[in-house]
């Protein structure tokens, strides 16, 4: 139980306005494309338009003789200081300009740079490339053909395949499904989608000849960890880099790989001594930079005739494309994908996971997702409904009848994770209660004798964010640990520095809250300042929903210490042993005399002009936070949807999100994320693709085709909660942002396929577009 | 995102337009809304050397009724005729199809002018346009053509406009009692361009006997599309379930679509079918009213 501060100190619980949203709905916000410094000059990319192509030339002459023209890198250039390749996230490397030959459409071929932004534009067609064009790799489950071409001869192991990951014990699940009673097959795709932030990706690279310094301005989710490779791969002491993420918006994932444009204008800037400016145009984003999914799943599940399931099987073919720069902890290759067992109790599993390499843009980022935990609760989820229907049960019952009950946290999975707590059914009931799903099940059975189309769809997901323990959790060998510095001020009010960086999170607003729980100073008295490297306190940055589970823990830690401090200096200031002492939010107090209390305010001004004999200045604290496990968020969503079978058009009729994230830090924000998650997840189930063609064009790099939801296609988004806190976080927090994103897919897919489930189809695969509708309706002979 | 450098020219009157066009030749672009123009030029699609803003040229955006026809002016914008309380009243299918354009930023520039002149199939007014029975008024270096809208788009892109003309006019005969008209569109989101669309205008005399209709598709074929089949199925006949069931089915046979990531032919096809059906409904109950 959290202690609830007034609404004038504003801590945990209380839904305050955003403090950043003050100069975000002014215009006031300041965004990469907003540093302008003096002698600043524009880079440029020039891109392949080809999948695979061979590089027999470049001639650049024609673009240098353009005026305003100052250079024109190309791979080779880059070659002579080796930085034509850089490593990825993920024990790959990916190249920087392209040399010898092309492996997706718009990658990195020449960077211009010019006077202005124009110039740079007219200049980049102007560079001369001459293209062979090879045999294109488009679909996965080619790539490991005999007679596929192989893609990345720059590798000694001369194939397409990636990796090999697996987990669990295969023999005794492959027991299990032999003598099972009853078994579900699911063959889903997760199809390849892009986070699209609103904000392109960009940087300004400001090299000081004078100073030896490097100051970069990036659209960067972990300005530290990307200091920390910009120091080892570029080979600048790290003291003379320094990272500065200005506002950001909107990251999902997308803004935490380093891009070759970052470190074209860092080479740029380096050689020309001037500030050099790269912004993403909207098409090379979705084109070029980081996508999410591509997972080609299939899911069996074993059950007894009675419906309780034994046994999960998954197999999984992962396209990476053109180079692995998948953003994930080191240790996994497939990310938290064994998360996939669900939230259903049952003692064996086996998954495995095969990466591989094809012709399109490189990534495999966590989109709003902790590392492949949207790919595994879709799966298990949809799964789940199969069993459903194979043995003709509701998927209601058919879950609630498998939950792993409250008693049995914390749990260990069959795939070796420990689950922190949860109590799934409570989150299922007030779902149910909501949306009134008894009657919904009535209505449905009276329109289909009428001929009419409408769907349930239930999705039960398990999350598991907050990467992550030392012990297990690194990126690039650095341990994912976070931070928090706390600097009180001597007339009381704070200052707040982080090793995240919020993209439209909120975290100048949550951070501030826990921080006036904490010490009792009023959340409007303190400022929170991330993602200038050389101010905040190293942290590996705000992804996978680790802010609040690692650097809001740090943030707690950090004021505990302080208050362990203030409460020395209260003993002294009211002439008593610290025993004697209580505390309450904001002050301390002599036990059994409040009235003789001293203000943390107080306390603040004495920490500077009266602290006891012996005791050093200073009222100040960090904290670097281990995690000891990672905490599991959880909820229950239901969809309800009708369709017309006329045009195949799918609508939401309601949607019910149930979330349980442990205890909240500001309820209004932990809804609006919901509702953002959830938008996302409409439009991955409904609209999104990032597709190709059989010659690796992409289908889907403009706006135009890659379709964002707007008010107009969002529906009302009812939400409610439980409150199961993780036991092991200092203030029982588990992070929320990514659960809408990560639960609402299957509940939505599930819901379409309920509606056509008496017609005999048991899955569609995302995104659900009204052909696909239509034409499932016209072969199964529903409409003419 | 940055167009390749163009000059910029911006006539005060239609004739010193006229006279930039004959000057500029196939260099030159009128650039009204830019709806359409301006997203091609910063994708480098379209490279203009000259660009013709009329947008500044007096007395060309009105909504009139005067003998006999509905007149919009060239200027008139998207967003005008969404307002206007003659369309509103009078012209549903107008209001059906201006509100389903874009997005409202755009609609406060784009006009229907351009909406045809630009001779995309997936364009939302020429189908309602050839529903209408609309006439386009180009003035070119000999004066004013009216040219009837069933001839008007040629080829995709392409339209009767000859290179030194202007739209600037669109003409409308007035809907005589009995009239009624809808436009139905089925797009991916809102703004997207139509993966069909159909518009369907009647008039239905005593004893619900359709005395003349209108049909025209959107985005269905190279061309907007004309449904002469099943516009004659229905002249002269009752509008009942059964005959636009039968016109329906006609219209579909009509189109030409081709299958894209808005989705493949048969189902576009089956789409004019279903749209056509509700839209011919919609209409004859607006006519009744």
């Amino acid at each position: 139980m959290i202690c609830r501060t007034s609404p004038e100190v504003g801590g945990m619980g209380h839904s305050i306005k955003r403090k950043e949203d003050l100069r975000f709905i002014q215009g006031k916000g300041n965004y990469v494309d907003d540093v302008n410094l003096p002698d600043m000059v524009y880079g440029h990319m020039v891109r392949s338009p080809y999948a695979h192509a061979r590089l027999k030339g470049i001639n650049t002459e024609n673009a240098k003789q353009l005026p305003g023209v100052l250079t024109v890198i190309t791979g080779e250039d880059l070659a002579k200081a080796n930085l034509a390749w850089m490593p990825t996230l993920f024990f790959d490397k990916q190249m920087v300009l392209a040399t010898g030959k092309v492996l997706f459409q718009s990658q990195e071929v020449a960077f211009v740079v010019a006077e202005d932004p124009y110039i740079a534009a007219d200049a980049a067609e102007l560079v001369e490339v001459d293209y062979e064009e090879l045999p294109v790799l488009v679909d996965p489950h080619k790539a490991l053909d005999p007679d596929a071409p192989i893609l990345r001869d720059d590798r000694e192991d001369k194939s397409n395949h990636i990796f090999h990951w697996e987990v669990g014990d295969r023999a005794a699940t492959d027991k299990v499904f032999e003598d099972a009673e009853v078994k579900a097959k699911v063959h889903a795709v997760f199809q390849r989608c892009h986070p699209a932030p609103l904000e392109t990706c960009g940087c300004v690279a400001d090299h000081n000849a004078a100073t030896g310094r490097l100051t970069i301005y990036l659209t960067s989710q972990a300005p530290h960890a990307h200091r920390t490779l910009f120091a080892i791969v570029g080979g600048i002491p790290e003291n003379n880099i320094r990272v500065i993420s200005p506002d950001i918006g909107g990251g999902f994932g997308n803004k935490v790989p380093i891009y070759p444009g970052y470190v074209c204008a860092v080479v740029a800037s380096l050689t020309l001594g001037r500030p050099v400016k790269w912004i993403e145009t909207r098409s090379e984003n979705l084109q070029s930079t980081g996508f999410a999914r591509d997972y080609h799943m299939t899911a069996e599940l074993a059950a007894t005739q009675d419906g309780k399931i034994q046994a999960m099987r998954v197999k999984t073919l992962a396209d990476h494309g053109a180079f692995n720069a998948a953003a994930q902890p080191t240790k996994f290759p497939a990310g938290l994908f064994s998360i996939c067992t669900g939230a259903y109790d049952y003692p064996t599993a086996f998954c495995e996971v095969d990466g591989v390499y094809t012709n399109k843009a490189p990534g495999g980022i966590a989109y709003r997702c902790s590392f492949r935990v949207t790919e595994a609760a879709y799966l298990i989820e949809r799964a789940v409904d199969v069993l459903a229907q194979e043995l003709k049960t509701d998927p209601v019952e058919l879950r609630r009848k498998n939950f792993i009950s409250p008693e049995k946290f914390p749990y260990k999975s069959p795939l070796g994770w420990s689950y922190d707590s949860g109590d799934y059914d409570a989150a299922m009931k007030v779902a149910l209660d909501t949306i009134g799903y008894d009657a919904l099940r009535k209505e449905q059975q009276e329109k289909r004798a009428k001929g009419e189309l409408m769907g349930i769809g239930i999705s039960s997901f398990v999350e598991v964010v907050g990467a992550g323990p030392a012990h297990t959790f690194d990126i690039a060998g650095i341990k994912m640990f976070d931070s928090c510095e706390i600097r009180i001020h001597p007339t009381g009010k704070a200052m707040c520095r982080m090793g995240t960086k919020s993209q439209g999170q909120g975290h100048e607003t949550t951070y501030a809250q826990i921080v006036a729980q904490e010490l009792g100073i009023p959340a409007a008295d303190v400022t929170v300042e991330e993602g200038d490297t050389d101010t905040a306190p190293y942290g590996l940055g705000t992804y996978a929903s680790r802010s609040t589970p690692v650097s809001g823990a740090a943030t707690a830690m950090a004021a505990r210490k302080i208050r362990d401090k203030a409460k020395k200096i209260a003993a002294h200031l009211l002439e008593c042993s610290e025993e004697d002492l209580d505390w309450e939010p904001g002050k301390f107090f002599v036990k059994g005399a409040p009235s003789k209390a001293k203000t943390i305010q107080d306390i603040a001004f004495a920490a500077y002009t009266n602290m006891p004999e012996g005791m050093e200045a200073g009222l100040e604290a960090v904290d670097y936070y281990d995690p000891p496990n990672l905490t599991f968020p959880f909820g229950t969503y239901i969809c309800v949807v009708d369709i017309d079978k006329g045009t195949g058009e799918v609508k939401v009729r309601r949607f019910v999100a149930v979330d349980d994230c442990g205890n909240i830090i500001n309820p209004m924000i932990v809804e609006g994320q919901i509702h953002g998650g959830l938008t996302e997840g409409l439009a991955i189930a409904f609209m999104q693709q990032i597709g190709y063609d059989e010659n690796g064009n992409v289908q889907g790099g403009t706006f135009m085709d890659y379709l964002l939801p707007t008010a107009v296609e969002t529906p009302h988004w009812e939400t409610g909660k439980t409150c199961t806190p993780s036991p092991h976080h200092p203030f029982g927090a588990k992070g929320v942002g990514e659960s809408p994103n990560v639960g609402s897919p299957a509940a939505f897919v599930n819901a379409v396929v309920d509606a056509l489930s008496h017609l005999g189809v048991k899955h569609i695969d995302m995104p659900i577009a009204p052909w696909k509708v239509w034409n499932i309706l016209k072969e199964k002979g529903a409409v003419n | 995102m940055i167009p390749p450098a163009f000059e910029y020219l911006r006539p005060q009157t239609i004739p010193e337009a006229i006279a930039f066009l004959q000057q500029y030749g196939d260099e030159a672009k009128i650039l009204s809304g830019g709806q359409s123009l301006i997203p091609m030029m910063k994708f480098r699609l379209a490279r203009p050397g000259y660009l013709i803003d009329i947008n500044r040229i007096p007395g060309l955006s009105y909504i009139k009724e005067e003998d006999g026809y509905l007149k919009i002016g060239g200027l008139t914008r998207e967003a005008d005729l969404e307002n206007s309380s003659l369309i509103h009243s009078k012209y549903p299918i107008i209001l059906d199809t201006a509100r389903v354009i874009a997005d409202p930023q755009v609609r406060n520039m784009a006009t229907l002018a351009g909406n045809l002149a630009h001779g995309d199939p997936a364009n939302d007014h020429p189908a309602t346009m050839l529903a209408l029975g609309a006439r386009v008024v180009a003035v070119g270096p000999q004066g004013e053509r009216v040219l009837p809208i069933e001839s008007f788009f040629v080829t995709l892109f392409t339209t009767e406009l000859q290179h030194d003309e202007i739209v600037s006019e669109i003409r409308i005969p007035v809907p005589p009692p009995g009239s009624g008209g809808a436009y139905l569109k089925l797009e991916r989101k809102v703004g997207d361009f139509a993966t069909a669309g159909v518009a369907a205008q009647v008039i239905v005399g005593s004893g619900g006997i359709c005395q003349q209709v209108g049909i025209g598709l959107t985005n269905v074929g190279a061309t907007p599309i004309k449904a002469r089949k099943a516009e004659e199925s229905l002249c002269g006949k009752k509008l009942d379930e059964t005959t636009i069931a039968q016109a329906a089915q006609l219209a579909a046979d009509e189109a030409e679509p081709s299958s894209d990531l808005r989705g493949p032919a048969e189902y576009k096809r089956g789409l004019v079918k279903e749209l056509t059906l509700r839209a011919l409904a919609r209409a004859y109950e607006r006519a009744g009213k």
